[in-house]
C-alpha cells in the first residue's frame, strides 16, 4: 500500500506540472446534485457513485469525476480559450472482491479552445507522456469520432442511425443493432409478433381494444413508434459491403500510422468518414510535431467505448501492469459541453491521472 | 449452537416447516400463539431464530444467524456472493419479478422495445421514463445487460401497480405469482421481461462465525437433509 501522503505528494507534483503548462487551478464541491450526473449516465451510475440524501437539496453524489463540475463551472463563467488543473478524490463504489480503491486520487488537466482541437488534443496527450516517462506505461488511443462519422454516412433511415448513435458507448446493444438492421442477425421472435399484432389494425384501433389507458405516454407516442415499426420492417437491410466496412471498423486495431493508411483506403467507399479521417491525420501531424512516433503509437478503433463516458473523438489511455487499473485516461467531449452548456458550446479535451498508482510504480521501479 | 432463521408467520412458514419436518427436522412455534420463539426437535446443536422473511438478509449479512429461509429475490436483491451461500432451493414460494408496461402500448412486445421507448418518451416529455419498483439493484443489472437507457428507478415498496394509473411511473418492475393484479391495473409483463425467478431459498451465512462444533452440527444437518455442505 502507498500511503495517502505519497500520493498526495505525487499529485501535487503533477498539479504544479500542469500550472506550469499554463493550466489555471480549480476546485469543485465534493457533494454533487445527483440529477445532471444521473441525466448524463443514466441509472448504470448508480451502481458506481456513492449516493446520498440531503433533505434541502435532494439526491447527491460524492463526486465520482472531475469532467462534469468543471466543464459546468467553465460553461457558466469561463473566458475563452481556457486551461483548468484539478487535484482531488472521487468516490467510485468497487466490488466488494475486486480489491479496488473506492475512494483515490485523480489530478486532471482540460483545455477548452475553439482554435485548433487537433493541436489541443496533441497538447494533453503530450503533456501525460512527458509527465509519465518513465513509468514503462503502454500509450493507446482511439477516436470514436470516425466510428460515429461512418453510422451517420449510413445509407439507412435516420431513426436507425440514431439508435447506433444513441448506443456507440454499449458495444454489445450496438453490434446487436448492427447485426440486425444489416440482416446478420434474424428478425427477433418478439419484433415478428410485434408486427403481426400490429398488421391487425390501426393503431388507435388496436389502442382502443387494448383496454383502459393508463400512463403518460400519449397515445400519439404509442402511434407514432407503430408506424415507424411498421415502416421499418420494409427498410431494405444496410448494404452487405457497407456494414462489412462498419464491422471492419470497429474491430481495426493498428498503430496509428498504419491504421491512418487502412482508413485512407476505405474512405472511398465510406465517404462520409472523410472529414474525421482528416481530423485523425491533422492530429497524427500534430503528435508527430510533438516527438510522438505514430508509427508505433497504438491505435484501436473502438477503445474508450465503456459505458459511463462521454467521449466522442480522441481518446487515450496509459496503462500499466494488467493487474492495475489505467494510469492515466482522457479525451475529446465536445458533445458533453452542449449537454451541460445550456445552448453554449466549446470544444473540449483532457485527461486524469491517479497519483496513487504513479507512486505505486515509482515505488516498484 | 447454529442459529437458523425462520419465516415467523404465514404461507411462507408453514411450507417452511414442513420441508424441514419431511426430511426428520421438525420445527414449530413455541409458546403462545402470538410469541415468536420456536423450538427443533430431530437434530441436537440447532436453534431456530423466527424472524420476518424481510429481515432474514440482514440477519445472514450480520452473521447473526448461520442459517436462514427467504426468497432469493431479497437475498440476490441485498446481498452479495461473498457474504452468502446457497444451502438448497426448497420449492415453494414460487413468484416472478418481472417488468410491465400499459397493455395500451401496443408497440412494446420486448425489453429492446422498452428501451426504443424510454428514448421517445424523454425526447416528448423531458425526462426519463420512470419505472417503479422496490428491487432496485436487481432490475438496474437487468437493464444494464440489455443495454437500455433513458430511464429511471423510482422507488416504490408497496402497491406497485398503481404507480402508473397513478401517474407516479410510465412503466413497474415487481414480483408476479398469478399476473391477475397486473391485468386488473391494465398492465402487460414484456415477454423476455423476467427479471428473476423467486423461490424459498436455505442459505448459510459466510459472515457467521462457525465453531469446529457448528460444523460438525452442519455435517449431521446436511445428511439428514439431503443437501450440499454450503461453506
Amino acid at each position: 500500500m502507498i500511503p495517502k501522503t505519497a500520493s498526495r505528494a505525487e499529485g501535487e507534483t503533477l498539479l504544479a506540472a500542469f500550472l506550469q503548462a499554463g493550466a489555471v487551478p480549480v476546485e469543485t464541491d465534493l457533494l454533487q446534485p445527483a440529477e445532471t450526473l444521473l441525466d448524463l449516465y443514466g441509472e448504470d451510475i448508480r451502481a458506481r457513485a456513492y449516493v446520498t440524501q440531503d433533505p434541502a437539496r435532494g439526491e447527491m453524489m460524492l463526486r465520482p469525476d472531475f469532467t462534469v463540475p468543471v466543464v459546468q463551472a467553465h460553461m457558466s463563467h469561463g473566458a475563452e480559450p481556457a486551461r483548468y488543473a484539478y487535484l482531488g478524490e472521487v468516490f467510485r463504489k468497487q466490488d466488494r472482491a475486486s480489491g479496488k480503491a473506492s475512494e483515490y486520487l485523480q489530478v486532471g488537466y482540460e483545455v477548452f479552445d475553439r482554435s485548433a482541437p487537433e493541436g489541443a488534443d496533441a497538447e494533453v496527450f503530450a503533456l501525460f507522456r512527458d509527465l509519465l516517462a518513465g513509468l514503462a506505461l503502454r500509450p493507446v488511443t482511439g477516436d470514436i469520432g470516425i466510428l460515429m462519422a461512418a453510422v451517420r454516412g449510413l445509407e439507412t433511415t435516420e431513426r436507425r442511425k440514431a439508435a447506433l448513435l444513441r448506443h456507440v458507448w454499449r458495444p454489445m446493444r450496438f453490434k446487436a443493432l448492427l447485426d440486425r438492421f444489416s440482416g446478420r442477425a434474424p428478425v427477433p421472435a418478439g419484433r415478428i409478433r410485434l408486427l403481426e399484432r400490429l398488421a391487425a389494425g390501426s393503431p388507435l384501433d388496436l389502442i382502443a381494444e387494448a383496454g383502459t389507458f393508463v400512463g403518460l405516454r400519449s397515445a400519439e407516442e404509442i402511434t407514432a413508434r407503430a408506424e415507424a415499426l411498421v415502416a421499418d420492417a420494409d427498410t431494405p437491410p444496410i448494404r452487405a459491403t457497407e456494414a462489412a466496412l462498419l464491422y471492419d471498423l470497429l474491430n481495426l486495431e493498428a498503430p496509428a500510422a498504419a491504421a491512418l493508411a487502412h482508413l485512407r483506403g476505405i474512405t472511398p467507399m465510406l465517404p462520409a468518414i472523410g472529414p474525421a479521417v482528416d481530423r485523425f491525420a491533422a492530429r497524427l501531424a500534430a503528435l508527430a510535431a510533438r516527438g510522438v512516433d505514430v508509427s508505433t503509437l497504438a491505435f484501436e478503433a473502438s477503445h474508450g467505448r465503456t459505458a459511463l463516458e462521454y467521449y466522442d473523438g480522441f481518446v487515450f489511455s496509459f496503462l500499466g501492469p494488467k493487474d492495475m487499473p489505467p494510469v492515466a485516461s482522457g479525451g475529446r467531449y465536445d458533445a458533453l459541453t452542449a449537454v451541460l452548456g445550456a445552448g453554449a458550446f466549446i470544444p473540449a479535451v483532457g485527461g486524469v491521472i491517479r497519483p496513487e498508482l504513479v507512486a505505486r510504480l515509482k515505488g516498484a521501479t | 449452537m447454529i442459529r437458523i432463521g425462520v419465516p415467523s408467520k404465514g404461507r411462507l412458514m408453514q411450507d417452511c416447516f414442513d420441508w424441514f419436518g419431511a426430511h426428520g427436522v421438525v420445527m414449530r412455534r413455541d409458546g403462545a400463539d402470538r410469541e415468536y420463539s420456536g423450538v427443533i426437535e430431530g437434530v441436537e446443536g440447532v436453534v431456530p431464530v423466527l424472524l420476518s422473511a424481510a429481515e432474514i438478509p440482514r440477519e445472514l449479512a450480520s452473521g447473526r444467524i448461520h442459517l436462514g429461509v427467504t426468497g432469493s429475490d431479497l437475498v440476490r436483491e441485498q446481498l452479495g456472493e461473498d457474504e452468502v451461500a446457497e444451502v438448497s432451493k426448497l420449492g415453494f414460494g414460487q413468484a416472478d419479478l418481472i417488468i410491465a408496461v400499459p397493455n395500451v402500448w401496443i408497440d412494446v412486445e420486448t425489453v429492446d422495445d422498452l428501451d426504443a421507448a424510454a428514448a421517445g418518451f424523454r425526447a416528448a416529455h423531458g425526462h426519463r421514463l420512470r419505472i417503479a419498483t422496490k428491487y432496485h439493484r436487481l432490475v438496474r443489472e437487468f437493464l444494464q445487460r440489455h443495454g437500455v437507457a433513458d430511464y429511471q428507478l423510482v422507488d416504490s415498496q408497496g402497491a406497485t401497480e398503481g404507480t402508473v394509473k397513478n401517474g407516479t411511473a410510465e412503466a413497474i418492475a415487481d414480483i408476479t405469482s398469478s399476473g391477475e393484479t397486473l391485468r386488473a391495473n391494465h398492465l402487460r409483463v414484456l415477454s423476455d421481461g423476467l427479471i428473476h425467478q423467486s423461490e424459498a431459498v436455505l442459505w448459510a451465512s459466510r459472515v457467521a462465525e462457525w465453531t469446529g462444533e457448528d460444523r460438525k452440527v452442519m455435517e449431521r444437518l446436511v445428511g439428514m437433509l439431503g443437501v450440499r455442505p454450503p461453506l
